[in-house]
């Protein structure tokens, strides 16, 4: 199905090669969505989306963001030719991406991740009639619309299934690039964890990138080697390195059951190994829900620019997997989710005046 | 006599040409190997970029960085040395750059502009001294003392972003007073990020080309880089000349580095990996055979592929990594030949290898 | 002898390199058992030649044959396996690895893929032994002196089975003891049934080893000469094409100022052991100052010492009474030294800079070659020309590299570039080393003239005969210590063999005395 694609990726970079295993899901050769062809069907809507450096199969957010707009042309009975993306290989990439996205002519770009608030935000200055969407972040123009995601409310119950789930008292966070989204799933982490039990302690690392496997891997050893069992990871691809390491420590004979809990994503396939799984559960964050709603409101013509949509367990923008967790700890967990989504509970949300506090 | 001069500069030249070829060749077979169409995606890459004046200036763009890495790279390596730290002196410039132009936000432009790049450059100067310093005096190998400094300045880069002079994974962007953008410049390429960079590049390359041809400095750094005993026997300081060249290898990057600040982002980020410039600029001087014009076209032609390579994605429904493997197969065949040059040398065979090499003596014409 | 020994046969051999004509028609045959040498001036077209021979260059036009076959050797792996073997004039060996790795390279003795380093430690050995070429297997390249690295080459060349084995002016860094177990070996060899060809331009070698002679001049065949029958003097005509003079003409010297001082000098070598021990002497104005001595007794350390090259342990370097101690080779320079180093592809040139920019090397940052830290292209290549014209420095164009150049043109750019400084003190090491009669003549003539300008020459050389024909008085070299200074028109090549194995000027008194000195010389 997709060893074309594996393939092609063997002579780049291993970082790629271990993230593209199962990536795609579609049929060959389409999944990289081409432009619409000059003087073709010029009737056609067409969106597109411009991934971050993690790239387009990070088994996470970007492949999310982009499955969710293959999604869409289906449901829509659009061809493959409707939607498109186009890859950052670095953070100079941002804005000539979405450029060329724009002269390609599609009618809304999306860019994935905070860190194209700024690219999106010069591009849409630019081009004040054309339609952009931010995900994870907020820019403040007419044409741009925000889609942002409560994190913190799903991390706050992975907080707790952690907590719930630790034999150790030792839990691990492992975030991507330090910033708004990532320390919000960090606190909403941390908190969880101490509803449940305050003296259970946890190990907060961040890789400093949202690509590099290796250090994934590296950090998640340090942190079970400290004795951890449950680590919660916010770091796109370099969750990859994480579920290897806790694969390769069970299938060596680890004493204790070591867990990852998953993000962005359903990730308990990465979680397989021959006797078991070590994937507790995900966090999911509906990007790929998020754009086709908002694709389709352009569509119709509702284009939400100049709003900040949230996302939260109200709005079923993200949800919070079963996994492996016990029934006992999941009765809780239900529970919490309950009363966020009525609105009894309310998880803290991150602002940078606290995390200045607590250094 | 002639004849031979000329057809020296034409070796000379087929190595780069060839290496190119190669690179293009080893990504045609690769894209056809995944039944991709070689001929439609190389024209998508090259149309892409010289159809709109966007995507020119961007490849000019990311050309002018890689002038000034390359540029870095080949000093270096003319005195001996392999710098492959121009990632991190690139990083401490681009952010000392950023620094600079936030604390003083309301200097006039003409005072700002170039007090920033200054500051960027002698960063850079300083931190790759570093590692000249401890060669010149310990012996100590520049490769493993700049790797090292390269994670070192990542690291401290990323913090200080994340929590002393930005917050939020990224500083305030610099006021216009210290803006690279040329009105006129950003109108004709239609908004691309081209900026005065371009022409302190040009300039660069200008004093760098009279730098290692007229001066007496320039030289000595090559004699040294060529044989450092029969230079320490004619008298040069091997120490000097290895920190001076380091110097000025780190202010190269480093100034590159501010131009990326100021030019292309005007603010700084966290950096999830050291900025591709640095090792680009690697194979850009290698590419340009150590000469200024060489270092301009590969400097060009690595923009250009850079810039391009998205077109492959998005028009011709071709991986992006494709054109990588392209600028990697080309970096690999101008290393190949370095490699077996090196290799000769090494072994002592080079100068019988062929009429160009071997001895020539006797006879008449 | 008949035609079936003939090994070798190159017939009407070409080699152009664009116009040029490397080798123009050239002859040779070489017979089994004989020692065959191949006489020419530096650059007259013998490397060249060769390097058809051992396939590193194809020829243009001519036909090879061995043992009577015509055969194309395309390949130096061709050539090996045809039994031809060279030991090359500039050494061929990897610094880094030890003399018996480097013998085995190419050659290694393996058991299934796995070098076995004691069949070949223990072949080297026998080997080494049987020729008594003395070097320690074991010992890195890089530490041993240049006469062992050529013993090595020697022994590898061996190693490899040659039958047909080319010596590249093999004797150029010998002692005269050692010079002549070489051609005892080289006999050996022959008689034993191997070809030998000997590139030399040492006449007496010819005249000592050499059953033939082919000579070659510019590129052409001159002729085969059986030796036994041709004076040394029609063998120098016949390279040079002119007549000859061996003997250095010059007046006695009028040695004056001290200019040159060196006082209880202390010298480590690599491996910091005293190669120069407590050494003390002086050059004056109007006088040449032989060092003699066997390769390795510290000749070498002490000239790099006194240049600055070379950290000074103790003692004092004075030159025109200024302390020069370790000073900068830039400052001992100023202070007056000119230095031609034995090394001369390490030391003395850049060999790919042009031969303009090797001519500034010494220079380049002063006037006129350059002003206010800009060079001056007109003034390097005036400077150039000037220096090329009057030194005969011969090349196809003073923009071409160093490299370009052969042996001998490569020292008279060292030469013309020094000399032409107008030093105070003038240190030549091993000037002529591998240099034909023509160049030596040359060269030994401006040491001379240097002299006679009043100026202080200091002479290191391992030729026993260039110390005794140039210097005035020869300064004998044993262990880092000078045994005796003696006045050069008073002393015998016997005497100075004595000195240079370290046998003390008593004992030699001693045996004078006793009349046993001629049994003993003859002994070395």
């Amino acid at each position: 199905m997709a060893n074309w694609k594996k393939l092609a990726m063997f002579g780049t970079s291993a970082l790629l090669l271990a993230a593209c295993g199962n990536g795609g899901g579609t049929d060959e050769g389409t999944d990289n969505g081409a432009a619409p062809e000059e003087g073709g069907d010029e009737e056609q809507f067409t969106i597109s989306m411009v991934t971050d450096t993690g790239g387009v199969d990070d088994r996470s957010f970007n492949e999310s963001a982009w499955e969710g707009m293959q999604e869409w042309a289906e449901e829509n009975d659009l061809s493959e030719d409707a939607v498109s993306y186009y890859q950052s290989d670095t953070e100079s990439d941002y804005v000539p991406n979405l450029n060329n996205a724009t002269n390609d002519g599609h009618d809304i770009i999306y860019g994935i991740g905070f860190l194209l608030e700024d690219p999106i935000q010069t591009i849409a200055e630019q081009n004040p009639d054309r339609m952009y969407g931010i995900v994870d972040s907020v820019v403040d123009l007419d044409n741009v619309v925000s889609l942002n995601f409560n994190d913190h409310e799903n991390s706050y119950l992975a907080g707790m299934a952690a907590a719930l789930t630790t034999e150790t008292d030792k839990v691990g966070f492992i975030g991507g690039i330090e910033g708004p989204i990532i320390d919000r799933f960090q606190t909403g982490f941390t908190e969880g964890v101490a509803a449940v039990d305050d003296s259970i302690e946890v190990d907060i690392q961040y890789a400093n990138s949202f690509s590099d496997t290796a250090a994934g891997q590296q950090i998640a050893a340090a942190m079970y080697s400290n004795g951890a069992d449950v680590i919660f990871h916010a770091s796109g691809a370099v969750g990859n390195g994480v579920f290897q390491e806790a694969r390769n420590r069970m299938e060596d004979g680890s004493d204790i059951d070591l867990w990852v809990i998953g993000v962005d994503q359903d990730q308990e396939a990465e979680g397989e190994w021959a006797d078991g799984n070590v994937t507790l559960a995900s966090t999911i964050k509906k990007v790929g829900q998020a754009i086709k709603l908002s694709a389709n409101e352009a569509k119709d013509g509702n284009f939400k620019g100049g709003e900040n949509i949230s996302y939260g367990f109200a709005e079923d923008g993200i949800d919070f997997t079963r996994g492996f967790i016990e029934d006992e700890a999941w009765e809780q967990i239900e529970e919490a989710r309950e009363q966020i989504t009525n609105g009894e509970l309310e998880v803290k949300e991150f602002t940078y005046t606290e995390v200045e506090d607590a250094e | 006599m002639v004849e031979v001069k000329t057809d020296s500069l034409l070796k000379k030249l087929s190595v780069p040409l060839l290496a190119v070829l190669f690179g293009f060749l080893v990504g045609a077979l690769v894209m056809l190997v995944f039944g991709y169409n070689p001929i439609n995606a190389y024209s998508h890459m090259i149309l892409g970029v010289f159809s709109n004046p966007y995507s020119i200036g961007e490849a000019l763009t990311q050309a002018t960085l890689l002038v000034f890495t390359g540029l870095a790279f080949d000093i270096a390596n003319k005195a001996g040395f392999f710098n492959i730290g121009l990632s991190g002196q690139y990083l401490i410039g681009w952010l000392s750059t950023i620094v600079f132009a936030l604390q003083f936000p309301d200097f006039p432009r003409g005072v700002l502009v170039p007090l920033s790049l200054i500051v960027g450059a002698i960063a850079g100067a300083l931190y790759a001294g570093i590692a000249g310093v401890l060669r010149a005096y310990f012996g100590t190998s520049e490769v493993i003392v700049t790797i090292m400094l390269n994670h070192t300045i990542l690291q401290i880069s990323n913090y200080l972003t994340n929590f002393v002079i930005g917050t939020g994974s990224r500083t305030e962007k610099v006021s216009e007073n210290a803006s690279l953008t040329l009105g006129w410049l950003t109108e004709i390429t239609n908004y691309s990020r081209l900026n005065i960079g371009f022409f302190i590049a040009i300039v660069t390359l200008v004093i760098y080309w009279f730098f290692m041809k007229y001066t007496t400095a320039g030289f000595e750094i090559k004699a040294v880089g060529l044989n450092p005993d029969a230079s320490r026997y004619a008298g040069m300081s091997d120490k000097k000349n290895i920190i001076l060249s380091m110097l000025i290898s780190g202010g190269l990057a480093g100034l590159g580095g501010a131009i990326n600040g100021l030019g292309t982002f005007g603010n700084l980020f966290v950096l999830g990996a050291l900025p591709n410039e640095g090792f680009n600029g690697i194979a850009v001087a290698l590419l340009g055979l150590g000469n200024p014009i060489g270092i301009m076209l590969s400097a060009f032609l690595f923009g250009v592929l850079n810039t391009g390579a998205s077109f492959m994605n998005s028009r011709a429904g071709v991986p992006d990594e494709m054109a990588v493997i392209v600028t990697a197969s080309i970096v690999f065949f101008v290393g190949a030949y370095y490699l077996v040059e090196w290799l000769f040398e090494k072994f002592g065979y080079k100068r019988a290898q062929g009429p160009h090499s071997a001895e020539i003596e006797g006879g008449k014409e | 002898m008949a035609t079936s020994d003939v090994v070798v046969e190159m017939q009407h051999i070409v080699k152009k390199f664009g116009d040029f004509k490397a080798n123009d028609d050239i002859n040779l045959e070489v017979r089994k058992g004989e020692v065959h040498a191949l006489l020419g001036e530096n650059g007259a077209g013998k490397s060249t030649l060769m390097n058809v021979l051992t396939g590193l260059l194809e020829p243009t036009e001519g036909e090879i044959r061995i043992n009577g076959e015509p055969t194309v050797i395309d390949s130096p792996d061709k050539a090996d396996s045809l039994g031809i073997g060279m030991v090359h004039q500039h050494f061929m060996l990897i610094d880094k690895f030890s003399v018996a790795e480097n013998i085995m390279l190419g050659n290694e003795e393996h058991k299934m893929g796995i070098i076995d380093a004691d069949t070949t430690a223990k072949g080297i050995l026998e080997l080494s032994e049987r020729y008594g070429l003395k070097v320690d297997p074991y010992a890195k390249v890089e530490n041993i002196s240049v006469g062992q690295q050529q013993r090595a080459e020697i022994l590898k060349a061996l190693y490899g089975g040659a039958d047909i084995l080319i010596l590249d002016e093999p004797t150029a860094v010998l002692t005269p003891q050692e010079i002549d177990e070489l051609m005892k070996i080289i006999r050996a060899l022959a008689d034993e049934g191997k070809a030998i060809i000997l590139i030399t331009h040492k006449l007496d070698e010819i005249k000592q080893a050499a059953d033939r002679c082919t000579v070659i001049r510019r590129g052409k065949g001159i002729g085969t000469v059986d030796v036994a029958s041709t004076s040394q003097q029609e063998l120098a005509d016949m390279m040079v094409g002119r007549s000859v003079s061996f003997s250095v003409d010059k007046e006695p010297a009028q040695p004056k100022e001290v200019i040159l001082s060196v006082d209880h000098l202390v010298v480590q070598d690599a491996r910091g052991l005293n190669a120069v021990n407590d050494l003390s002497f002086e050059v004056r104005q109007g006088e040449i100052l032989g060092v003699a001595g066997v390769d390795g007794n510290g000749q070498s350390e002490l000239i790099q010492a006194i240049s600055g090259l070379r950290n000074v342990e103790e003692g004092s370097i004075k030159i025109n009474g200024k302390d020069v101690t370790n000073r900068t080779p830039r400052k001992i320079t100023e202070a007056g030294l000119s230095h031609i180093p034995e090394d001369r592809q390490k030391f003395g040139l850049i060999l790919d800079m042009t031969l303009e920019e090797n001519l500034a090397l010494q220079s380049y940052y002063h006037k006129p070659l350059s002003e206010n830290n800009i060079l001056k292209y007109d003034a390097f290549e005036e400077n150039a020309t000037r220096l090329i014209e009057e030194y005969d420095v011969r090349t196809q164009s003073q923009k071409d590299p160093a490299r370009s150049l052969s042996g001998g043109n490569q020292q008279k750019l060292i030469i013309a570039r020094e000399v032409d400084r107008d030093p105070d003190l003038l240190i030549a090491a091993q000037p002529t080393r591998g240099l034909d009669v023509g160049a030596i003549e040359f060269i030994h003539k401006r040491l001379i003239e240097q002299r006679d300008h009043n100026k202080a020459v200091l002479l290191m050389s391992f030729e026993l005969d260039e110390i005794m024909d140039v210097s005035d008085r020869i300064a004998v070299m044993y262990e880092g210590k000078i045994v005796d200074i003696v006045d050069a028109d008073k002393t015998s090549e016997t005497e100075l063999g004595l000195l240079m194995a370290g046998v003390s000027r008593e004992e030699i008194e001693r045996q004078k005395r006793e009349n046993k000195l001629e049994e003993v010389g003859n002994n070395g």
